[in-house]
């Protein structure tokens, strides 16, 4: 089992001009490590982590999109799988942390913690699939899952975190989505 | 106050489809819904400068089409009211506290086109319009062929202005 910040810490070195779509306890680990103006962590409503990310993703085909989702994110809308298997898009990387609870709100156990999210993603029609529960496996092989021709699916198996601080205010800041727009549309 | 459309006025879903485009819409997004279904989403799927992206909850609609407008590109998402209700939260955040360009087509359906919704004897149809008050979004009844000149202005102000607007589809369109 690994920790989604020392997992992250690792994915960071690996992030360039991506647009980072994280969200909740992801968010708050995420831009912690990696503070840029690329991430997007404003989603409006749980479980549309992946769908904003899609629409990102469809905008700019040059670009590469990661998500950053959390296991109750991706049970609220679990369809979401389907329809980006559907759409394809090769630009696409979706990690999905998974600590069976929803860590956010309270830390109450999501329905089914034996759900295997990478055997759904899999059989939804993701163009690759991984599944990390070893921090020297994610270490080696995440910069290779991220060069893949997507929609890549990688669940990571993770802890529960220690109590964290969630800056909603900051994650959702205007200025910020203004900031990521800026940014995302000049990239060249 | 909108007119309503009687029963025998024609609603031309070609007409609607060249207004979409018009505005610059490049993605339409969508549930099917019965009120639109031959007039609206068939012909759309067989159009070659439309891309259709078919989801599996009218929800995902909504993110969706804020990603699409960080990167300047333009959405319609076409979808039943039902989808619409099922939706509140996701339109609340990221439309409405976001002011997010979310342009949205509903079809309203089992609803007599000689009435107005608010006075629909269906009371999923009836509370569509004063809840989209509520939640202060335009909204636009198109249930005529006169009506179709709201589209392309609805849509331009939603990009111009950032913000959502509802078309609601009173008849199915022929």
């Amino acid at each position: 089992m690994m920790k989604r910040d020392e997992c992250f810490r690792i994915l960071s070195r690996h992030i360039t001009d991506e647009a980072v779509v994280a969200t909740y306890s992801s968010a708050v680990d995420w831009v912690e490590i990696a503070p840029r103006v690329l991430n997007y962590t404003s989603i409006g409503a749980m479980g549309l982590d992946s769908a904003h990310g899609l629409g990102l993703a469809l905008a700019r085909p040059d670009k590469r999109v990661v998500v950053l989702q959390g296991d109750g994110s991706l049970l609220m809308n679990l369809g979401s799988l389907v329809t980006i298997a559907a759409v394809a898009p090769k630009n696409l990387v979706h990690f999905v942390a998974q600590n069976d609870t929803y860590e956010a709100n309270g830390g109450h156990p999501i329905p089914n913690p034996k759900v295997d999210f990478a055997s759904m993603a899999r059989a939804a029609g993701y163009a690759a699939v991984y599944d990390f529960a070893d921090l020297d496996g994610f270490t080696q092989q995440v910069g290779h899952a991220l060069k893949q021709v997507g929609p890549v699916f990688v669940t990571l198996r993770i802890e529960p975190s220690k109590p964290l601080h969630y800056d909603y205010p900051s994650l959702y800041d205007p200025a910020k989505r203004a900031a990521f727009k800026a940014a995302w549309l000049a990239e060249n | 106050m909108e007119a309503v459309a009687g029963t025998s006025i024609p609603l031309s879903g070609s007409r609607i489809i060249a207004a979409i485009k018009a505005s610059g819409v490049e993605y339409i997004l969508s549930v099917p819904d019965i009120v639109t279904s031959s007039g609206l989403l068939a012909p759309i799927a067989h159009d070659k400068t439309l891309r259709l992206i078919r989801v599996c909850k009218e929800d995902e609609c909504i993110g969706i089409a804020s990603g699409l407008s960080y990167g300047n590109k333009r959405a319609l998402i076409l979808i039943q009211h039902t989808g619409f209700l099922d939706s509140i939260n996701a339109i609340r955040g990221i439309a409405v506290e976001y002011k997010q360009p979310i342009c949205m087509m509903v079809g309203l359906l089992h609803h007599n086109p000689g009435v107005s919704p608010r006075e629909s004897p269906r009371y999923g149809v009836r509370i569509i319009e004063p809840i989209l008050d509520d939640m202060g979004i335009t909204h636009h009844l198109i249930g005529a062929d006169a009506d179709l000149a709201k589209i392309q202005p609805g849509i331009e102000a939603a990009y111009r202005d950032s913000q959502p607007v509802a078309f609601l589809i009173a008849r199915s369109p022929t």
